[in-house]
């Protein structure tokens, strides 16, 4: 509760910003037209004919909220209109894509902690993968799929998956690592096998490390959706707003989407929270 | 219970026992002509200066190192089939104990390892928590103990599954003396009680003298043995009788034999 001032100032001083911003970028325009008037208005016309244009060069706060507000809860789901809508499917293809990264990016780790020579091969790669632009190789999947007949979820969702993989295999490796050389030594004096190591002390070890790393990737996965909506030429999902939005210099909705997008990935991220300290606490390191 | 010939039979032995590390720097010689027999229900410490071997020693009775040179048997065995026989419990510095477990699911590691069944799990976690008197604490979560009693909780793991030898490798090493006293005290209780062979490290000479029947003084560049000492005290031992001149004797012995193999040579 100690924390309510200063997070409320936090967000008071952005907002503040924002109107700042949004008066001083959009004053151009109502200068513009009212020279074309013959006009020369004062400052305090200029303000309020900056906080409400239709195709602003930054919207201002209640614009996008109200945006957001009509996209959300001013339309019928189905409605192409609807950021619901949009939202779901792009949430669709981030949660496959998630599911797919998370999986290959455990299985991947497992392979590295225990092979030697997996650990030489994969992880250079892996990192390799990751320091290519998303924008550049997205577009080839999507055409590559294309053309042998994939289409629709699945392209986006490799894409997903093609980000969020790397947090995971990242952090399982180092989870799977966690534990010393002393608990490993230990398991040696009982004569423990490789799959009783793995499955009673490297895998429960390795659990905080998975949870961190799950943020990361299905942030990353949201980022993939939406960047795997992009090439398909705006047909649906909030990148398809984006595009659209863009195409057509609506900034209002360019902002709606992108706060949308916002939203569901620090909702995702909560979600794994919550998993998170429900996990930890049934196996006793929750404090 | 046991015939005559296993007792009879030491529960460690080794002969010009050797372990050379090969490093960047060129050999270095851990353990150097180690010849050693402790037999059953001997309580051996293991003293000396780091770098003197006596972890290393412990470790190759344990098959967690394994000599270069030399011969080693565990309960007549080579240290591998007698860990594969459930010869030995460990007990290192730190409890280690696993965070997501609780103490009694620490102490049930071992034998679901082993594969024993759930019934006799539960009927030796039991047991063995009575045996270190933490009765009652089986629920709880490591976190929930002080270093004291974890230490504790280390120690019923390591007995849970019945070995004959305990091996101990500093193990109350990070605690303060006052806990510290009281665990050896009751270290001495469990063993007069279970009659385990006991291999135990320390670089604490009072320690050292007031739990060993035999002290083994070891000194370091390379690793090995300059005294053993067998002790007079008797088995019987209050925490007064540290004391008494005869402690103090075995003391300024087991600092003699220290100093003779340079051990204070820094």
């Amino acid at each position: 509760m100690k924390a309510v001032l200063p997070v409320s100032v936090v967000i008071a001083a952005i907002v503040v910003l924002w109107y700042g911003a949004a008066v001083w970028m959009n004053a151009a325009w109502v200068r513009d037209q009212a020279a074309r008037a013959g006009e020369t208005p004062g400052f305090a016309q200029i303000v309020p004919q900056t906080l409400n244009q239709e195709r602003p060069v930054l919207p201002a706060p209640h614009q996008v909220v109200s945006e957001l507000w009509k996209g959300v809860a001013g339309q019928a789901v189905t409605s192409k209109r609807s950021l619901v809508y949009h939202g779901w499917i792009t949430l669709s293809a981030t949660l496959l894509g998630f599911v797919i990264g998370t999986g290959a990016g455990i299985l991947l780790a497992i392979g590295i902690v225990h092979n030697r020579a997996m650990d030489l091969s994969v992880m250079p790669w892996a990192i390799a993968s990751q320091t290519i632009p998303i924008l550049a190789i997205a577009p080839m999947i999507i055409v590559v799929l294309n053309s042998v007949g994939v289409t629709g979820l699945v392209p986006k969702a490799i894409i997903s998956a093609y980000l969020s993989f790397f947090p995971v295999v990242v952090g399982m490796v180092k989870g799977l690592r966690a534990p010393d050389a002393m608990q490993l030594d230990l398991l040696r004096t009982y004569g423990a096998s490789q799959r009783q190591t793995f499955a009673k002390l490297r895998m429960p070890a390795s659990v905080p490390y998975l949870f961190a790393s799950l943020k990361v990737g299905v942030a990353a996965a949201l980022v993939g959706a939406v960047v795997g909506e992009l090439p398909t030429g705006a047909v649906a999902g909030l990148g398809a707003r984006l595009l659209s939005g863009s195409y057509y210099g609506q900034t209002v909705q360019i902002w709606a989407a992108l706060f949308a997008a916002a939203l569901l990935a620090a909702s995702l991220v909560a979600l794994i929270g919550l998993a998170e300290r429900l996990t930890l606490r049934r196996m006793g390191m929750g404090r | 219970m046991k015939d005559t010939a296993r007792l009879a039979e030491p529960a460690i032995e080794a002969r010009s026992l050797g372990l050379t590390f090969q490093t960047a720097d060129g050999p270095v010689h851990a353990l150097r002509d180690v010849t050693l027999t402790i037999g059953r229900g001997d309580f051996v410490s293991f003293i000396g200066p780091s770098g003197c071997g006596k972890t290393t020693f412990l470790r190759s009775v344990a098959a967690l190192e394994h000599p270069t040179e030399g011969s080693l048997t565990v309960n007549g065995m080579a240290p591998d089939a007698a860990r594969l026989a459930r010869a030995f419990g460990y007990v290192f510095q730190a409890a280690g104990l696993y965070p997501w477990r609780t103490i009694a699911g620490n102490i049930r590691l071992p034998l679901e390892i082993m594969g024993f069944s759930r019934a006799e799990q539960d009927e030796r976690v039991a047991r063995v928590l009575e045996l270190v008197e933490l009765g009652g604490f089986g629920t709880k979560f490591p976190w929930q103990l002080s270093g004291g009693m974890q230490q504790r909780a280390s120690i019923a793991r390591a007995l849970a599954f019945d070995a004959d030898i305990l091996l101990m490798d500093e193990p109350f090493g990070a605690l303060d003396e006052i806990v510290r006293d009281r665990l050896n005290e009751e270290l001495l209780n469990l063993w007069s009680r279970t009659g385990k062979t006991i291999g135990f490290v320390t670089h604490s000479i009072p320690e050292a003298v007031y739990l060993s029947t035999r002290i083994v003084v070891m000194s370091p560049r390379p690793g090995r043995i300059t005294d053993v000492i067998d002790s007079p005290l008797p088995r019987e031992r209050p925490l007064d009788i540290r004391d008494t001149p005869e402690f103090l004797a075995v003391s300024q012995r087991v600092r003699d034999g220290l100093r003779a193999g340079h051990s204070y040579d820094v």
